[in-house]
């Protein structure tokens, strides 16, 4: 029936609906909270059943499919009513359910949406027996034909509730979309390490009544740390060239990352890091590249951030980084060695789409080296999957 | 069945008021996300006064546990008690404090219970509550009592979207997202704030608000409080909607980011002369 066409395409469209939030919906239509109007189920069904904003457009492209191909109108509100009807023919007595059927089917129809449109379908029990005797009262019979008038307001009602959803106004907060700051610290927050630190603040009781007792009675209070944020990130991110497209992502993704992680050390690097590592994305100040490794390698978890594209003898030949005094006495692809294997947990997060992942052939190389994930939403919280090397509760 | 509708200083959109009905009548949590500055705060204080019911605000902050909703045993003040002889230290129920979950299950009428920024506290917060939510009753370990509601509390819980909140607990809430109003519900909403504000001034205002709001890389797009805000400093210094260029004044009102107000500024060719 409808309802089932309507989670089937819920489903297809992947929104997570469980059978709790249908029951819930279930438990509107039997309160009254769902006016008989089709925009009045949009909007209640959409409260019940979506939870996340970035659902919406989904939600409404389900709906739209659902009831777009229930045209004409009337036919559409015969099988909204059809499962409607269902819903409460668990209170149907047998007889009423002999009358119901014995009945033209129109002239139920006309009657119950005239009974919902009177506002006089009250819970269940009411609905079914108005049903049952309205169905054979003069007043669905002969002639009288509420449907001309009543079925085109509910038309009009129908179609701007398909038009609310075939808008698709809420297209803008589809998931995987490229992130705003609060996004991505909602994605890091799963990189906090919380361990107690910092100043003892929190009562002890047990220590406490512990040591008072050894005091004989003097009160002895005992204050421990609490848990913080213990968490530290090495950041290394690509500068200039090709990345420049990508800066202010990439600068978005920082401030994210301060938010969320206790000590976050940032250096910056030219499409691959050689001997030095740069202080400042101007590149001016520069650091030895052995020295951030052994100052960070057990400490801090790895981020590399970079499109990964570059000329291949910048990764695969002494000498080949892209600024030429560099000279490098290594290949690029050696030093990307280093970071991985010195480092316990290190992911790179790719901020180019991942459609074109395999059309660049440095990307590939290194994506041999780390694990690579897309800088989306998704990406972001798979990245840090595996630097905690938790998996996601559902 | 009880309706909410609009109060002299709160509009409300269909689609709000229908998810706040269905919620009241279905006595589950309404959870509601949206920007800052979309009124999610005020549509509780909205509910309450549009249904006579006391209001019980939960402040939720980054150190917050669940159980400061619903009691605190304040064990110090009962161990110093002892000590110095003061208070009946016996009693312990002196000792125990109402969080504000708790005032709203013992509250003898029906009342409106926000949850203001839940996401605000950690990731497994709002799983702490799911028992409170659902059955309305908690127990005191410390006196063996059972605070149960009489009158389910109408719960209105807002976030800003933080964090991600545990599927466990968002399948229990009725969720709906306040969308930045449109110019015409704004038109409303400033002129709840300012009743006898001038046509002309009023629609040369919100061209320029959601003109800036549309400019693209904002890392912060100005929300409603701070358009009220703007829309004060302007009248308070007799602005008039000419159409000179760059006559859109004090705009460090509207933006908090220094980027935000150099990037608004060469749009609007307006020299830093009206950065206030």
């Amino acid at each position: 029936m409808i309802f089932a066409e309507f989670f089937e395409e819920l489903r297809k469209h992947g929104v997570p609906v469980s059978l709790n939030e249908w029951m819930v919906l279930q438990d509107a239509l039997e309160r009254k909270v769902i006016e008989p109007d089709l925009a009045s189920f949009y909007r209640v069904s959409r409260a019940v059943l979506v939870k996340d904003e970035s659902y919406y457009d989904r939600f409404d492209r389900a709906f739209a499919i659902t009831f777009r191909d229930a045209e004409p109108p009337e036919q559409l509100l015969e099988r909204l009513i059809e499962a409607m009807k269902k819903e409460f023919s668990r209170e149907f007595s047998e007889d009423e359910i002999k009358l119901l059927q014995s009945l033209p089917l129109d002239q139920v129809l006309q009657n119950f949406i005239q009974q919902l449109e009177d506002g006089r379908y009250k819970g269940h029990e009411g609905g079914n027996k108005a049903i049952g005797r309205r169905g054979t009262s003069t007043q669905g019979a002969d002639g009288f034909n509420p449907a001309g008038i009543r079925l085109g307001q509910t038309k009009g009602k129908n179609k701007k509730a398909i038009q609310i959803a075939e808008f698709r106004r809420f297209r803008e907060y589809e998931r995987n979309r490229t992130l705003d700051t609060r996004g991505m610290r909602v994605a890091l927050s799963r990189l906090r390490k919380m361990t107690p630190d910092g100043p003892a603040d929190e009562l002890n009781l047990d220590k406490t009544i512990d040591r008072t007792a050894r005091e004989a009675g003097e009160i002895e209070l005992v204050f421990d740390p609490r848990k913080r944020n213990t968490r530290k990130v090495l950041l290394l991110t690509d500068v200039g060239g090709s990345m420049s497209g990508f800066a202010d992502l990439v600068s978005r993704l920082f401030s994210a990352m301060k938010g969320e992680i206790r000590e976050l050390v940032h250096y910056y690097f030219h499409n691959c890091p050689y001997e030095h590592l740069y202080e400042d994305a101007a590149r001016r100040q520069t650091i030895p590249t052995h020295e951030v490794i052994e100052k960070y390698r057990s400490t801090h978890l790895l981020v590399m951030v970079g499109d990964a594209a570059m000329a291949p003898t910048e990764l695969l030949h002494p000498g080949g980084a892209i600024d030429l005094y560099l000279n490098n006495p290594r290949p690029g692809a050696d030093y990307l060695q280093d970071f991985r294997y010195e480092f316990k947990k290190s992911i790179w997060l790719n901020p180019e789409p991942e459609r074109n992942w395999d059309h660049i052939y440095t990307l590939r190389l290194i994506r041999e080296i780390f694990p690579m994930f897309p800088l989306t939403q998704d990406g972001i919280v798979a990245g840090v999957e595996h630097l905690t090397g938790k998996k996601r509760a559902a | 069945m009880q309706q909410i509708t609009d109060t002299p200083d709160y509009i409300l959109s269909d689609e709000l008021r229908e998810s706040v009905n269905a919620a009241i009548v279905l006595e589950r949590p309404l959870l509601v996300k949206g920007e800052p500055g979309t009124g999610k705060t005020q549509l509780a204080i909205a509910i309450a006064e549009s249904l006579g019911m006391e209001l019980i605000r939960w402040q939720v902050k980054s150190t917050t546990r669940a159980r400061d909703g619903l009691y605190v045993y304040d064990t110090v003040k009962r161990l110093n008690d002892a000590r110095f002889g003061d208070g009946d230290v016996s009693d312990i129920k002196q000792y125990i404090k109402l969080g504000p979950l708790g005032q709203a299950f013992a509250a003898p009428q029906k009342v409106v219970l926000l949850i203001d920024e839940i996401d605000k506290a950690e990731l497994e917060f709002p799983n702490d509550l799911l028992h409170e939510l659902d059955q309305m009753d908690f127990f005191i370990d410390e006196t063996g009592e059972t605070v149960r509601a009489e009158n389910r509390p109408i719960v209105i819980i807002t976030s800003n979207a933080e964090k991600e909140l545990p599927e466990a607990f968002l399948r229990r809430c009725l969720f709906h997202f306040i969308e930045f109003p449109a110019p015409d519900l704004m038109e409303e909403i400033i002129k709840v704030h300012y009743p006898d504000i001038d046509q002309s001034i009023l629609e040369g205002i919100s061209e320029r608000f959601f003109g800036i709001r549309r400019m693209v890389g904002l890392r912060k797009p100005p929300s409603t409080s701070e358009l009220i805000d703007w829309i004060k400093v302007l009248l308070a210094n007799g602005w008039e909607p000419t159409d000179e260029k760059g006559n859109v004044p004090f705009v460090g009102v509207l933006l908090k980011k220094p980027e935000d107000i150099r990037r608004v500024l060469s749009r609007l060719g307006a020299g830093d002369a009206f950065v206030q």
